[in-house]
């Protein structure tokens, strides 16, 4: 190797580190420890930039922004409380299909269902499902789910429109569609941490379980789940906070509309939607007032994936002083 | 001699114990059937959307694929043929911007957490933080470009996404290359320490070149993230129908295309042909994405 040869031909066999490396090496680690605080950092300068320039419309609109209803530029009343509810509902009902489906899969993918080779293309098909950007899914969602999924919803709300949540038909953009692709985007964050949280599980609990006579789906629901339930727990909360902050799949989607409604069909909007849709065209006084909105979803983003990333810690942590 | 034959009395008893063989037909049996059943029907219908949008993007944006669409500028309107050169080209800065600023920044701080000092308080905040980051809605990253870099420099350009797409490859960076760093076996540093050397020698000489492909699984994944964002540009990057480099000349400070707001203008588009780009578009886009994910995997197999 070459640095051998380097070192049979210098004159000095090794030397201890000059005055100028021990200079170098607190430089160095000066810096690097500057940059660790420098991710702190960011996180206040988030806060603190995006609040500061809040501040105008929030001493002027004050918490009335968040139940006023109304969005008009021309009279100058905003209020966010129809994108909030788009917010919460599209989330939830992603959380609820996407959950459902990515904990589902997360148990397929660690319980041996499958032959090794198998279970590598399903984990694939996961992990690529992530990789695909957000405005793909949105311009695959206008072209090819919104047409598979109106007879449905026609047929739902003729048959069942007395029911609230089939209330309207379904005019293109709306709730569903956009829930639905939502909640393929948030099924590789469940599946991933849910399995990393299943793995945890120590192998002789599940051996004890099948040593007492439990079927595979009784170890899997009685003993497994409920051990991992904390760490699947963290991951529901992550896949939450992703779908909170979700944006192209939503601003192309969910229809834009400034309304509170159940139905499913009926079209709607999102803070982020809200976001993605004005600001490229915001006027002098309309920036403050998307900045109060930003902040508001940037502090509902920020404690749900910190409350996420907390459990995540405490359990993964637990799981190993109990080894 | 009359010794009682132990197999007999064992069968004997054997009799009384249920078979511990277990009927499909049994409810505890047939429940279990029926949820396996049941989970392989869920991951089937969990891989549609996958093979739905690789099927239309392959079907409906493959034929389009040409040179001519990568090489030439936006059509407006009712114009026919037309690509998407310029927004190739747009990505490729911006992202390229923001990988500049994200990576050295990322890289010396999973230093710090991975090899200076893992256990103290710094860094199980900065940890922490940075885990956080990782949830930040991108679109929220475009905000704070916006407050920092347009608003002072009034005017939308490539830098200003940079610092946006900076924000979101930063955690991604960090994460996988502390975890890289926290791989290289002791043993190698010991060896190291033991000859005399500093701190940032070992770090430079035998950690970082030993934990090289996983921190580059890391710079991958990062921007292969970046790639594909499009709510961070919006109001950033905006949209440019023209080149980036004109008559030899680069302005930084103007707007600049990207593919995938380009995805995003165009599905909006009431024209066959902008749809029909749009497709291709993505198509592209979707290769970009999965070529650097396929580079990472590539580069984090397992050497050791």
């Amino acid at each position: 190797m070459k640095i051998f040869e380097e070192d049979a031909t210098s004159t000095q066999i090794s030397r201890p580190p000059a005055q100028a490396d021990y200079l170098l090496d607190r430089l160095f680690r000066g810096l690097a420890t500057a940059c660790a605080w420098f991710l702190l950092i960011v996180v206040g300068l988030l806060l603190g930039v995006i609040g500061v320039k809040a501040v105008p419309a929030i001493s002027e609109y004050h918490l009335g922004f968040l139940t006023g209803t109304t969005w008009d530029v021309n009279k100058q009343t905003f209020g966010i409380l129809p994108e909030i509810w788009g917010t919460l509902y599209s989330s939830i009902l992603a959380l609820i299909i996407g959950g459902f489906f990515g904990v589902t899969m997360a148990i397929f993918l660690t319980q041996d269902f499958l032959p090794a080779r198998l279970a590598l293309v399903f984990r694939t098909i996961v992990e690529l499902l992530a990789a695909i950007p957000s405005v793909v899914y949105g311009f695959w969602g206008i072209f090819v789910v919104i047409p598979a999924i109106r007879p449905i919803a026609d047929w739902l709300n003729a048959e069942f429109g007395w029911i609230p949540f089939f209330g309207t038909t379904l005019s293109g953009p709306g709730m569903l569609p956009a829930a639905l692709v939502l909640a393929i985007m948030i099924l590789p964050t469940v599946a991933a941490v849910s399995q990393d949280a299943i793995r945890q599980v120590p192998h002789r609990i599940k051996e004890a379980a099948f040593g007492l006579g439990a079927t595979r789906w009784e170890a899997i629901l009685r003993v497994i789940l409920p051990t991992a339930s904390t760490g699947i727990f963290g991951a529901l909360v992550l896949g939450f906070g992703r779908a909170l902050g979700e944006t192209m799949a939503l601003a192309m989607l969910v229809g834009n509309s400034n309304q509170l409604s159940l139905s499913l069909f009926s079209p709607g909007n999102t803070l982020a939607a809200l976001l993605a849709l004005n600001f490229p065209e915001a006027g002098e006084h309309e920036v403050p007032v998307l900045m109060y909105a930003a902040l508001v979803l940037l502090l509902i983003t920020l404690a749900v994936n910190m409350v996420g990333t907390a459990i995540m810690t405490l359990t993964s942590s637990q799981m190993r002083t109990d080894k | 001699m009359n010794v009682p034959d132990p197999l007999l009395a064992n069968n004997q008893t054997l009799g009384e114990i249920p078979s511990l063989k277990r009927s499909l037909l049994e409810p505890r049996g047939l429940f279990s059937t029926l949820l396996s059943g049941a989970a392989w029907l869920a991951a089937i219908i969990a891989s549609v959307p996958l093979v739905s949008v690789l099927y239309g993007l392959i079907v409906r944006g493959g034929h389009r694929l040409s040179l001519e669409v990568l090489t030439e500028l936006p059509p407006a309107g009712f114009e026919q043929g037309g690509g998407f050169g310029n927004a190739i080209v747009g990505t490729l800065v911006t992202v390229g911007i923001g990988a500049l600023i994200s990576i050295p920044f990322g890289i010396l701080a999973a230093i710090f957490l991975g090899e200076l000092e893992p256990d103290s308080r710094v860094a199980h905040v900065a940890r922490f933080s940075a885990k956080t980051l990782t949830g930040l809605p991108s679109i929220l990253a475009g905000v704070f470009a916006y407050a920092v870099v347009v608003m002072t420099t009034h005017t939308y350009s490539a830098p200003a996404a940079g610092v946006a797409l900076a924000l979101l490859m930063l955690p991604t960076v960090v994460l996988t290359a502390e975890e890289a760093m926290r791989t290289v076996p002791s043993n190698m540093k010991n060896a190291a320490y033991g000859m005399g050397c500093t701190r940032s020698q070992v770090v430079w000489k035998i950690v970082f070149p030993t934990a090289l492909p996983g921190i580059l699984t890391g710079v991958m994944l990062a921007v292969a993230r970046a790639a594909g964002e499009t709510a961070p540009l919006l109001f950033t990057a905006l949209f440019s129908s023209y080149w980036f480099v004109e008559n030899g000349k680069a302005d930084l400070m103007t707007p600049i295309a990207s593919l995938s707001v380009l995805i995003y203008n165009f599905s909006g588009m009431p024209y066959d042909n902008q749809i029909e780009l749009a497709w291709t578009a993505s198509l592209v886009l979707v290769m970009l994405v999965l070529l650097f994910n396929i580079l990472a995997r590539v580069l984090g197999r397992k050497k050791f």
